[in-house]
């Protein structure tokens, strides 16, 4: 008869109805709807960012020139630590989809494997994004903003023309010193030396740092260096505003405090989404070695747990493009 | 008229089991696609090395394929790593319409007038 279901399914697995439109079961349909909303959430956040990017009348901090460094080491990488973070979250979803795929067999040794893989594979992602957040607060040198106009050339001769309120920035030797000095450390002292100026720290770890070069335009265009004499000029028109790293109230990177906030944001709404995905995927992890889908005679969990673990991959894709890229 | 609404046959979701040499051909479809996205991924990183970022056409064409790059991973993601290509045509119009439809013209207001106020702020001050 036309209009009946061919198959039983019995009461518990279909809804109140006793039908099923989408064919599929309540709970997967409802994390359907669930990561619907929650990517409407994301979108926002994205528009909210393209927004207040859109209408800076100031120049925007560079992805490729803030990010790029990389753990222990020195020198200039750009953009290649986050593209590690992107490959690890990738490849985190590939295995979560091949332990779907096992679940599909039944295959339980599979789906455990393949889970484990998944959840180090977030564990990973987590750990780079407090090493990315830990590197993003610290900041690289620290800047200041000039007090009043000053002229200098640059070392590849470029002239720059610099008015009051434009950033200057220091290398981390220098700034690292700076911090404490402007703090009125007591055992860090400013010397002035036959060619500029050095910070001197006495004490346990006694070092100094010479005031060698400083940067200009350094996250928003291509970057120049300014040392010697010229460098001495921009320090001695400096303000008492500097700023090292970023935290809620100023940031090194740019004029906006905006990039930073967006940054914290986006990226700590993101980092909660997958430590929230790591807790749920070891839930289930230790709920497929004790048997229970086994028992239940579907995997259908973990392809539920799937469905949130990719979003958390798909979101980030979006996160890497616009915040880092574009 | 087909009946929508209705189990027909072993397509509900709880009972999408699959063989032995399915599971291998779906395998390889996986593999498959990860090569796609990690070479995708790439492309965009070396893009976004290489190219300076300026007021020209150039960059803006290259922002535009850094957003169909990217609408193109997430397809991918989406379709093959969270089955909703294999979904039936319904509960993929109910996921994606009102997504597709909302954020666009979210993005569209939200970027033109941003301009807008940036025009304005320039045009004023």
């Amino acid at each position: 008869m036309g209009g009946e279901a061919s198959k039983a399914i019995s009461k518990e697995e279909l809804w109140g109805g006793g039908q099923s439109p989408f064919s599929v079961s309540y709970g997967k349909m409802m994390m359907w709807y669930f990561l619907v909303s929650d990517a409407l959430t994301f979108g926002g956040l994205l528009t909210a960012y393209g927004f207040v990017r859109a209408s800076s009348e100031d120049a925007w901090p560079i992805g490729e020139q803030v990010f790029r460094a990389l753990p222990g080491l020195d020198g200039q990488y750009p953009l290649i630590y986050v593209a590690l973070m992107t490959f690890i979250l990738i490849v985190s979803s590939v295995t979560m989809v091949l332990a779907v795929e096992a679940g599909h067999r039944n295959d339980k040794s599979g789906v455990v494997r393949w889970m484990a893989l998944t959840i180090i594979g977030g564990i990973f992602f987590l750990g780079s994004q407090a090493w990315e957040w830990s590197h993003f607060i610290h900041g690289s040198g620290g800047s200041f903003i000039l007090a009043e106009n000053v002229s200098v050339t640059s070392d590849d001769g470029q002239v720059f023309d610099l008015t009051k309120g434009d950033a200057v920035y220091m290398d981390h030797h220098f700034g690292h010193l700076a911090e404490p000095w402007l703090e009125g450390a007591p055992n860090v002292s400013l010397v002035d030396s036959d060619h500029g100026v050095k910070l001197v720290e006495i004490g346990e770890h006694s070092h100094e740092a010479e005031l060698h070069a400083l940067t200009l335009n350094k996250y928003v265009e291509n970057e120049s260096h300014v040392s010697g004499d010229q460098a001495m000029k921009l320090w001695n028109a400096r303000s008492a505003s500097f700023a090292f790293g970023a935290n809620m109230h100023d940031n090194e990177y740019g004029i906006q405090q905006a990039y930073a906030n967006f940054f914290f944001f986006i990226t700590g709404f993101h980092g909660f989404h997958v430590f929230s995905g790591v807790v749920i995927n070891i839930i289930i992890f230790i709920m497929a070695i004790q048997g229970v889908f086994e028992r239940r005679k579907h995997y259908e969990m973990v392809e539920k747990v799937g469905l949130y673990w990719h979003f958390v991959d798909l979101v980030w894709v979006f996160v890497f493009t616009f915040f880092y890229l574009v | 008229m087909e009946r929508d609404d209705l189990i027909v046959n072993d397509s509900y979701s709880l009972n999408a089991h699959h063989s032995e040499e399915e599971g291998v051909k779906i395998r390889k479809n996986i593999w498959k696609v990860t090569l796609i996205l990690t070479i995708l991924t790439t492309v965009e990183v070396f893009m976004g090395v290489y190219f300076k970022r300026s007021e020209t056409f150039t960059w803006s064409m290259i922002k535009w394929t850094f957003i169909v790059l990217t609408l193109v991973k997430a397809a991918y993601i989406v379709l093959v790593f969270m089955h909703l290509g294999d979904e039936r045509s319904n509960l993929k119009k109910v996921v994606l319409a009102p997504y597709m439809l909302f954020i666009g013209y979210l993005l569209f207001i939200a970027i033109s007038e941003g301009f807008g106020h940036l025009m304005s702020f320039s045009t004023f001050h």
